[in-house]
């Protein structure tokens, strides 16, 4: 057993552990204090405090700033990040985190359960829709000691303790932001937080300088001096300071997926697709239930018969993800694997389509659908074409319509649209990132990334609902199995990848990616040598 | 304004104050129509702020968007947001971006160094580069040291700025080594002012290059053309005869009308300009307007759309002002009356 592995049974078993057993704490053995690490930010954050803006660049930056209490592994289980132990009680309503002693802000004020319990109950619940949909589950929050918060809930709800990362619940100061409009604060320019690295300068449309919180908590941590995050727009650019190493770390879609094949041969860097597993980005053909032919379950079967998986992961991410066979990701503990199988025909498509008697007309066309290509970049529109041609092959034109994100956003969440495809986070549990899609009470018009598709099925409801508030891990498990089964058969929509990212990192780096949040976490333990 | 020299008189005295007057309001008159118009393009495009909020974040409720759209001001109805969009315009004052909480003009004023820097080596470089090629070409006509010109020129006009522009990474920083790759100066050393200067220079040196091409190539074929032009006409007919020397033929009597045309058009391009060149600033990562006002397209952040719009407005009179100087200068039967 190694120490971390021993950290964690502590933790889980809530004891207290001093400041130099709990993971994380001890120096570890050859690693270098100092130097700078270049990496890139892209695109360029709009602000850096991650409870008011959780875009993805913000959340990546702001990891290192902003800290929360708890760190999740590969597999997803909860480490110490502020809080050293948690215990939860038997009935599953209560939940205790003890805090790490000497804590401080970047301002040099100590941090202390009192800034927590501020955070989510008076921050948070005013400004982080994915934080609210948890935290307004609490009853009411308590910080008996200075070093002890205590949650009480209102019912109990499964993944509370997943809910505790550095993007979801960042801890913020309380004696800057209580009594203020927490979006207005002119503090926020300063981005205030307990995290290893702070904000020393920001060139707007150039570069974010962080350098060492002297007063991190964590004894010999950071080992690294600073952190350059550089904002480069253009991909081919990207990829040439990766070259020339003016950059020693990529992360997310910096490097284009065309690019990674030629950029793995570099002696210098590895590449990995590990530290997404908390996120678990989730591709799916999207398609509008309300909408003829969409409303057929044959036809939407049919659809994801027509669509060769391996074929899209090869041709348009470049052999990077996992073929999607359901609502869960395999990356995730609840993951089915035992649904009904859309494999790979052509003739089963066929047969559904005629089937349901929608016939090929001239020119072997059944049905003409509209098709909104999402404005994340290049790779939607490969994607799209992808489609088009996949299912062109049965009788189904596809017309493209490129939009900007505005534009995009509008259509879908206002149900305008026919089909799309869709990229979510599963975000560490499925209460949190998968029930959102397909529960009858999230059909919210004008709402982004709720139920857009329309789905609805009351025995679905009912099963999310069960496993959300379910205590016992077996019960859950068998809950979410069922609910996938059923989900998958009704295919509400067609589910093709499991994406993966790849972060190419300089040799000489080491422990950058090494939870579950990869690149978002605090890169304390970050070094060159 | 002032441009036109008058001789100081009674009467004259009034009449230029008139002028001037005359010319304020319509420079307000058209500020405002410009202004109008841009709120109505801005606001015509569809999705809003609060719509690209969550399709950044992936995450979004009923709550989150109505807070957003009450901070923009968009839960009033549509003449009362325009008319204090007006209202703003009329104060100068540009507004506040809710969604990098910072004032418009500090934005701007971060940019536009970097944008006047690029741009404007980039213009100069094409202006009397465009201006000496297009005259070589132009008075060697027909010869072969023309064709090259010509089609050089031909091949700069069609070349895709993007193209260009990564090319020239991969020759000068990727293969040679000599010059940076992108940015706007080297980040994280310190520097002697001087070092400083020599290194944004060698910063500078590839996105100029590459946003002059364009530029240089209508330059040169708009200078040629004109000078061939010229060349033909009665007046230079009479200075050869005079036996005027051929220098001096070229540099008094045909460059200076057969300038004229490209005072015009580059007059014309400056004020665009100004704007920051969008694709030159992505690709050499140059923290100008052209990127800032390109994302606040895509975000649909409205305040620092329209106060770009404004201040653009508000340069290309003025640059077109200039022009008109620039004009008179050259060609003194221009007078304010035949601008007006």
């Amino acid at each position: 057993m190694n120490r971390r592995e021993f950290a964690k049974l502590m933790a889980a078993a809530g004891v207290a552990g001093g400041t130099e057993i709990s993971w994380g704490l001890s120096r570890a053995v050859g690693q270098t204090r100092g130097g700078t690490l270049n990496t890139i930010i892209q695109p360029e954050p709009p602000i850096l405090v991650t409870a008011i803006n959780q875009q993805q660049p913000t959340l990546t930056l702001g990891g290192k700033i902003y800290e929360s209490l708890l760190r999740y592994g590969f597999d997803l289980k909860p480490m110490p990040g502020l809080a050293q132990s948690w215990e939860v009680s038997p009935d599953g309503l209560k939940y205790t985190f003890k805090l790490f002693p000497n804590i401080t802000f970047h301002d040099g004020k100590p941090m202390t359960s009192a800034d927590v319990v501020f955070s989510v109950m008076t921050v948070l619940l005013e400004t982080h829709p994915r934080a609210r949909g948890t935290f307004q589950r609490i009853d009411k929050a308590e910080a008996p000691d200075p070093l002890t918060v205590v949650f009480t809930l209102k019912q109990p709800f499964a993944p509370f303790l997943s809910s505790f990362d550095c993007t979801t619940a960042p801890i913020v100061p309380k004696h800057i932001y209580e009594g203020t409009d927490i979006r207005k604060n002119p503090a926020n320019a300063q981005a205030i937080g307990t995290g290893p690295f702070k904000l020393k300068e920001w060139v707007r449309g150039s570069h974010i300088h962080l350098v060492r919180h002297e007063g991190y908590y964590r004894q010999g941590e950071p080992f690294l001096d600073e952190i350059y995050y550089r904002v480069i727009p253009d991909a081919a650019s990207r990829s040439v300071a990766l070259e020339k190493g003016i950059v020693q770390l990529t992360q997310w879609t910096d490097v284009e997926f065309f690019d990674v094949a030629r950029l793995q041969k570099l002696p210098n860097l590895e590449m990995t697709t590990k530290g997404y597993e908390f996120f678990a980005p989730h591709l799916w053909l999207d398609m509008n239930n309300r909408v003829a032919p969409m409303n057929d379950k044959r036809f939407r079967q049919a659809c994801s018969h027509a669509i060769d998986r391996t074929a899209m992961k090869q041709r348009v991410f470049f052999g990077l993800g996992k073929e999607a066979t359901g609502p869960v990701s395999s990356k995730t503990p609840f993951y089915e694997k035992n649904v009904k199988q859309y494999d790979y025909s052509l003739d089963k498509a066929k047969a559904l389509l005629d089937d349901m008697g929608l016939k090929p007309g001239a020119g072997g066309k059944r049905v003409t659908i509209n098709f909104l290509v999402p404005p994340y970049g290049e790779i939607w529109q490969r994607m799209g074409e992808f489609i088009r041609q996949s299912l062109g092959r049965v009788g189904i034109d596809i017309v493209l319509q490129g939009l900007d994100l505005a534009g995009w956003a509008e259509r879908v969440s206002n149900w305008e649209y026919e089909m799309t495809v869709n990229l979510l986070y599963q975000l560490g549990d499925p209460a949190l990132g998968v029930s959102r899609s397909y529960v009858s009470s999230n059909i919210r018009k004008g709402v982004l990334f709720s139920n857009m598709a329309g789905y609805s099925n009351p025995e679905v409801d009912r099963l999310f609902e069960e496993a959300a508030v379910a205590t016992d891990e077996a019960k859950r498990r068998e809950l979410y199995s069922q609910v996938q089964k059923i989900v998958v058969e009704d295919c509400p929509l067609a589910w093709l990848i499991e994406q993966d990212f790849p972060n190419f990192v300089d040799k000489r780096l080491k422990n950058v990616v090494t939870s579950g949040i990869g690149v978002h976490d605090t890169f304390g333990r970050v070094s060159l040598g | 304004m002032s441009m036109v020299t008058l001789k100081a008189g009674g009467g004259r005295g009034i009449a230029t104050a008139l002028a001037v007057l005359a010319w304020a309001v319509k420079f307000v008159a058209v500020v405002l129509v410009i202004a109008t118009f841009s709120f109505i393009i801005v606001r015509a495009a569809p999705g809003d702020p609060a719509q690209v909020m969550a399709g950044q974040t992936g995450a979004a409720d009923e709550q989150m968007l109505a807070q957003l759209r009450q901070e923009y001001g968009l839960d009033k109805p549509y003449v009362v947001q325009l008319a204090s969009h007006l209202k703003r315009v009329l104060t100068l004052d540009l507004g506040y971006s809710y969604r990098q909480q910072r004032p418009v003009i500090a934005l701007l004023a971060e940019r536009m160094p970097a944008t006047l820097l690029l741009t404007g080596t980039a213009f100069l470089v094409a202006l009397i580069a465009g201006i000496v090629l297009g005259t070589l070409a132009g008075i060697r006509a027909g010869r072969w040291s023309d064709t090259f010109l010509s089609v050089v020129s031909l091949l700069l006009y069609a070349m895709p700025v993007f193209w260009l522009g990564l090319m020239l990474v991969l020759l000068f920083s990727v293969q040679l080594d000599w010059l940076p790759a992108f940015g706007y100066v080297t980040i994280g050393v310190e520097m002697s002012p001087l070092r400083r200067v020599f290194d944004i220079a060698t910063h500078l040196a590839l996105p100029a290059l590459s946003l002059s091409a364009v530029y240089l190539a209508i330059y040169a074929r708009l200078m040629r053309s004109s000078v061939i032009e010229v060349m033909h006409q009665d007046f230079i007919k009479t200075a050869r005869a005079k036996g005027l020397a051929q220098g001096r033929i070229i540099a008094r009597h045909i460059l200076r009308n057969a300038i004229l045309p490209v005072v015009t058009v580059a007059g014309m391009q400056a004020g665009a300009l100004v704007g920051g060149a969008v694709v030159v600033e992505t690709v050499f990562a140059w923290p100008g307007l052209g990127r800032l006002t390109y994302d606040a397209v895509l975000q649909r952040d409205y305040p620092v759309l329209l106060g770009i719009f404004l201040v653009m407005s508000v340069l290309v009179i003025v640059l077109n002002l200039v022009t008109d100087a620039i004009y008179r200068a050259i060609d003194p039967r221009v007078t304010t009356r035949s601008a007006s």
